[in-house]
């Protein structure tokens, strides 16, 4: 693949600002990212940087509430903003000739918020809401990103609820809004992407322009997020009150960022997941037919800190969860043995690249274009100081060997480095009984 | 009260919009090939991959008669085995490729996906051509979907969005085809590898087929490599199924699944309406976003913005091949079931009853106009915009006239169609959630029919 073109420069107020041209459509993605996520969110205040991120469409000094939203939808785009781990993220893609109005737009919410109680009290409704839909009313809501956390970690930033207990976002007041804005939300603890339809010259004039005054802030205290060193495996258990399929997670704390034992263990996790041509949905879905569905992953550019490498299995009733970890830990021992054949290997870093380019074209749905290019060099920019990044880093994905990978397997594919966690489905008497009163 | 803002910058005003660039729809290649497959080829290049689907125009809707998902179930086995690739082959050949894969069906299609590095676009053609020609739908691969869909099926029935769904389609169209999403598991376990292998045989043909391949290539040796996959491909062409009549509705009526122990309810409304073919369609996608179809719109406004009932308000007019129907859903807490209900009537009833007024009409035009042209920029965009063209077999211009379409539109237009298609007055509510919890707001809006999570009728409220 060609060289993706970027260019970046810092502002006077610390806001760096990332710019990759791509003239071939009208079309504009525009990012700005925090360097703030749930896992740095202060303690005692779970869900409180989710919540905050509902606020930001709340309205800010010279854009009321709804205002926002409705420029981006009238300028014939689509937004979004999302909390991640490490960072939280506020998107628009739009016909290029919004560019400038979407820069007017994102440099007013950073300056100022305007909100008040009322919005509170209406974003924590909705966020309420949010947590039913996806969590508590859904067969599986949170399984696993909710579930593992807690039995994986012992250090609250990594180990607490991320979307929050109802009772910390009821606490949660108007001053602790502003409080967190000032705290976080600075310009020198973010970064402004433009990809997409842009002269860089005009992108960065943009930016300066609407950017460049507003007044920066102290960087926020930096989180310890480090675990101490695991000795023994850990496990837990959680309800499942919907879903009718006992399901587990498995998740083996990985490598830490940019070093070479990443690089192999996101090679690894290719073997291992990399869809049904991996070994652990082969085994357990299409030979042995234990599970129903198998699948997982590992997080690597988007992640700044401790993540783990997660398996997630569905399995059929009849295998209770001790002969369902057998089948997976045997597929475990066979890689840790026997290593992973020269050809699987390049088959794997094949689909690995392939799934790259996919990310750097769209990543987030067909609306918005280059949003996992603007994703990355978000990242990159934030985490390692070096958009550039985005032109070298396969490469280093794709040099390594199968020594390599059996040696990483063998160091971090072991017991006493992983987490599982059980998804017990429970008896539905009321059910049962309604279905049997039917017949 | 809201706190003093931070600032005393002078505020620069609201930038305009800056002169519109034109939007340069990717040209398209289009053949038919001898034995009647339709094959449309487009370039996309920002990286190089290419994404391939091929459409046969007959899906669950052709047997729903007889035997319902059981196109679903062909779909999942074809991708299990081949006169000469295992299951394991074809996944690891998939995977040689930088290769994704999808092989499903809809009411009115059986579709194959794959997308890989365009370097192997020769090989990732022979491979779907592989399937839809000499798939040998394996008896041990056959059990082994069946018994992963039946699993399925129970955790779908325990999905409040899905029981939301099935129980309007099947109030909307009652015995037609589409009003069944999906089998009971009595169905699926009568599902037989023949009559998988028969529906293989009789739908999976050339004729009446559409194969879109859209990527980093080259149009002509693209088209030889079809030729090469798919030239020889013979079979009669498909029956045609005759379909029965829609149930009458007259009056709003309420559906309530008893979801025990639900801690919050999944509310639609809906009625029957038009499908893309119709002149009126493209007024009916203005309507449904100025209604609730975006972010911002009177319904996202109100019952979340304002209200703070929902997360995820959302309406859309959703077009089958032969019948349409426009939905208005929400996700809400239990305690305001009536009022939300009342909210999405008051706001349908308000676009029926009030023209609306130019501003909005504008941002509204605008925001058709623009989202159609973003996914022009992306290989599965594209793909998805000309599967649309092709396979409901619009103007060849669809995409070039889109923008100057949506704009001639008109708040008369608006005002005619709301009357029409956001039927109010026979609009059919369904509510998922605990009947303990939620009966008695139901009932206020009419005779309530009761069921269970597995369609069973358990009495009713009035």
């Amino acid at each position: 693949m060609r060289q993706i073109p970027v260019e970046h420069t810092t502002l006077g107020n610390g806001l760096r600002v990332v710019i990759s041209p791509d003239r071939s459509a009208p079309v504009v993605t525009v990012g700005v990212y925090y360097q703030i996520g749930f896992r740095l969110e202060p303690f005692g205040r779970s869900g409180f940087a989710h919540l905050f991120e509902h606020m930001m469409f709340q309205g800010s000094e010279n854009a009321a509430k709804m205002e926002h939203i409705k420029q981006v939808n009238s300028s014939g785009g689509v937004l979004n903003g999302t909390t991640n781990y490490d960072i939280t993220n506020y998107f628009e893609t739009v016909p290029s000739n919004a560019l400038e109005r979407m820069l007017w737009l994102e440099a007013d919410r950073m300056r100022a918020l305007k909100v008040d109680d009322e919005n509170l009290r209406n974003q924590r409704d909705v966020v309420k809401e949010e947590v039913r839909v996806n969590v508590m009313n859904q067969p599986y809501g949170g399984f696993p990103w909710l579930d593992l956390p807690p039995v994986a970690y012992r250090n609250w930033p990594n180990a607490h609820n991320f979307y929050g207990d109802f009772a910390d976002l009821d606490a949660a007041t108007l001053a602790d809004v502003q409080h967190f804005f000032k705290t976080y939300y600075a310009p020198n603890n973010a970064v402004l992407l433009i990809v997409g339809d842009v002269e860089p010259a005009e992108g960065f004039a943009y930016a300066k322009k609407y950017f460049e005054d507003i007044p920066p802030g102290p960087l926020p205290p930096r989180v310890d997020v480090s675990e101490k060193p695991q000795t023994e495996e850990r496990r837990g258990q959680v309800e499942e009150r919907l879903g009718s399929l006992p399901a587990m997670a498995i998740g083996y704390q990985g490598p830490a960022r940019n070093t070479p034992d990443w690089f192999r263990f996101a090679m690894l996790d290719g073997v291992l997941h990399g869809g049904r041509a991996g070994r652990v949905y082969r085994e357990l879905v299409l030979e042995k037919q234990i599970a129903v569905d198998a699948s997982g992953g590992f997080d690597t550019i988007e992640s700044n800190g401790p993540t783990q490498m997660v398996t997630r299995i569905y399995h059929h009733p009849k295998y209770d969860s001790d002969a369902t970890i057998g089948a997976f830990d045997a597929v475990i021992a066979q890689v840790r043995e026997k290593g992973v054949a020269p050809a699987e290997l390049e088959e794997v870093k094949v689909k690995f690249r392939s799934d790259f380019y996919s990310m750097l074209e769209s990543g987030y749905g067909t609306s918005m274009p280059r949003f996992g290019l603007m994703h990355y060099l978000a990242c990159f920019t934030l985490f390692d100081n070096d958009p550039q990044r985005i032109n070298t880093i396969l490469d280093d994905f794709q040099a390594v060997t199968p020594a390599q990978l059996k040696e990483t397997a063998q160091k971090y594919l072991v017991p006493e480095n992983r987490a599982v966690v059980l998804r017990v489905p429970v008896q539905k008497p009321e059910l049962v009984a309604s279905e049997a009163g039917a017949r | 009260m809201s706190l003093p803002a931070i600032s005393d910058k002078t505020i620069l005003p609201l930038p305009p919009l800056g002169p519109e660039r034109p939007v340069s729809w990717a040209r398209r290649t289009v053949r038919t090939l001898s034995n009647g497959l339709q094959v449309v080829v487009a370039e996309s290049k920002f990286i190089p991959k290419l994404t391939a689907q091929l459409f046969m125009r007959s899906g669950n809707a052709v047997v729903a008669h007889r035997s319902p998902g059981l196109a679903d179930m062909t779909a999942a086995v074809v991708r299990t085995g081949t006169a000469s690739r295992s299951s394991r082959r074809i996944e690891e050949d998939l995977r040689r490729m930088g290769g994704d894969m999808s092989t499903t069906a809809g009411a009115d299609s059986s579709a194959m996906g794959i997308s890989g590095l365009a370097e192997f676009s020769q090989g990732l053609l022979d491979l779907m051509a592989d399937l839809a020609r000499h798939a040998t739908l394996p008896v041990a691969e056959f059990e082994r979907e069946q018994s992963q869909r039946l699993e399925d099926l129970r955790i779908d029935r325990a999905t409040p969005g899905f029981l939301g769904s099935e129980r309007l389609r099947r109030v909307l169209f009652g015995a037609h085809p589409y009003g069944t999403i999906a089998p009971t598991e009595e169905q699926v376990k009568s599902y037989t590898r023949d009559a998988l292998a028969e529906f293989y045989r009789t739908y999976y043909v050339p004729a009446e087929s559409l194969l879109l391949v859209v990527g980093d290539l080259d149009s002509n040796k693209t088209l030889d490599e079809v030729e090469k996959a798919f030239g020889s491909w013979k079979a009669p062409m498909p029956p045609v199924t005759a379909r029965p009549e829609l149930p009458e509705i007259s009056g709003r009526r309420v559906h309530l699944v008893h979801l025990p122990g639900a801690v919050q309810t999944d509310v639609t409304v809906g009625n029957r309406a038009i499908t893309r073919t119709d002149p009126n369609w493209l007024r009916l996608v203005l309507t449904n976003s100025i209604y609730g179809g975006a972010f911002h719109s009177r319904l996202v406004m109100n019952i979340r913005e304002q209200k703070g009932y929902t997360y995820s308000p959302r309406s859309s007019a959703v077009p089958l091949r032969q019948h349409g129907y426009f939905t208005v859903h929400a996700a809400v807490r239990n305690d305001v079931v009536a009022a939300s209900l009342s909210e999405m009537f008051y706001e349908l009833d308000r676009m029926r009853a009030l023209p609306v007024g130019a501003g909005e009409l504008d941002d509204a035009r605008n925001y058709l106009t623009g989202v159609f042209s973003l996914s022009a920029a992306t290989q599965d965009g594209l793909l998805g915009q000309l599967s649309t063209v092709y396979l409901e077999r619009l103007a060849d211009d669809y995409l070039e006239t889109y923008r100057q379409r949506v704009r001639a539109l008109t708040a008369e237009d608006v005002l005619a169609t709301a009357r029409r298609y956001l039927d109010s007055k026979n609009a059919q509510i369904v509510v998922v959630g605990d009947q303990s919890v939620i009966g008695e707001q139901a009932a206020l809006f009419g005779e309530v029919e009761v069921y269970d999570v597995n369609g069973n009728r358990l009495g009713s409220i009035s």
